[in-house]
């Protein structure tokens, strides 16, 4: 059976058709899931996907964070479960608590959307486990507020502890350390702004997504068999 | 006791402001000279039934902080009085 991947729907997500595709591309099974339900039910790893979850209002993920869903989230990260968030997804995991630092307004204010030459930095991640450091992966961007930003502790942190996962080939948000992507101590969660599912076929232009969420797939697989 | 609550949010000094730089910029081109260091912010306002002032400050101070900002990234300030 293939591993069956949760995708996590707010009001006013808007990724989660194009993740639930892309994960049967990737050999899993997208099953959607809504925010106001309490529990995950039988999946093997959760995707918060992009869009802009209750609107957006206040501050991207601010408001999302209190959806009845994410205490189970939280919970399914704890207990070491892969767990995903693109875009909003990771502004989302960022307010939660679940991964530090924040997304502020990209530098120059600048709405981006656009493909993304990333670097893998760190194979430490059920995201990037299928990769080599320094692959150099195409995928678009679409976002507002994509500047990662953290006090200087928890960036000497992240370096010291290889979590972060991804960087732009070039800053395109003003990102400190040109930060595409973090994962938690772990590995098993993983916040990133380029949109993994929106290259996940050569039609759309590239297949490098697919490379990340095989390797989501393959730990969601490994997940369901350990549980 | 009914309260009125103003809560400003403004970012953490040293955190880059974009939205306040680009407003800095476009001041020369309306012919505002002399002006500097400008940042952006917030402003929200809301009503708080509690015994006393104490009881108030502390439910406003906890919404600010718990909600309306972002301490990872932003600071806020709180105005109390009495209505």
């Amino acid at each position: 059976m293939a591993p069956r991947i949760g995708v996590v729907v707010f009001p006013g997500t808007n990724c989660e058709h194009d993740v639930v595709q892309a994960a049967a591309a990737a050999g899993g099974e997208g099953v959607l899931l809504w925010h106001g339900d309490t529990q995950l039910g039988a999946v093997d790893a959760v995707v918060l996907p992009g869009g802009f979850a209750h609107g957006d209002y206040l501050r991207p993920g601010a408001l999302a964070r209190f959806s009845p869903v994410m205490g189970s989230v939280a919970e399914f990260a704890r207990s070491g479960g892969p767990v995903v968030g693109i875009c909003n997804g990771f502004q989302v995991l960022t307010e939660a608590g679940i991964l530090p630092g924040a997304l502020q307004k990209n530098g120059r204010l600048r709405f981006l959307c656009e493909p993304a030459r990333l670097v893998v930095s760190s194979t430490a991640s059920v995201l990037t486990a299928g990769s080599a450091v320094g692959d150099e992966l195409v995928i678009p961007i679409n976002h507002f507020s994509g500047n990662y930003t953290c006090d200087d502790a928890t960036r000497a942190r992240l370096q010291a502890e290889d979590r972060i996962v991804l960087r732009y080939a070039a800053n395109p948000n003003g990102s400190i350390d040109a930060i595409a992507g973090i994962a938690n101590e772990a590995g098993n969660v993983v916040g990133l702004m380029p949109h993994p599912e929106r290259a996940s076929s050569a039609l759309l232009g590239s297949e490098d997504g697919l490379v990340l969420l095989r390797a989501l797939v393959r730990a969601a697989a490994t997940a369901s068999a350990a549980a | 006791m009914r309260f009125r609550a103003r809560v400003e949010v403004q970012l953490r000094p040293g955190i880059a402001d974009p939205e306040g730089a680009t407003i800095e910029r476009a001041l020369p081109a309306l012919g505002f000279e002399g002006v500097a260091h400008v940042r952006a912010g917030r402003s929200f306002s809301f009503e708080v039934d509690a015994p006393d002032e104490g009881a108030a400050r502390t439910t406003a101070s906890e919404l600010a902080d718990r909600l309306l900002a972002n301490p990872v990234i932003e600071q806020s300030r709180l105005e109390l009085e009495a209505i």
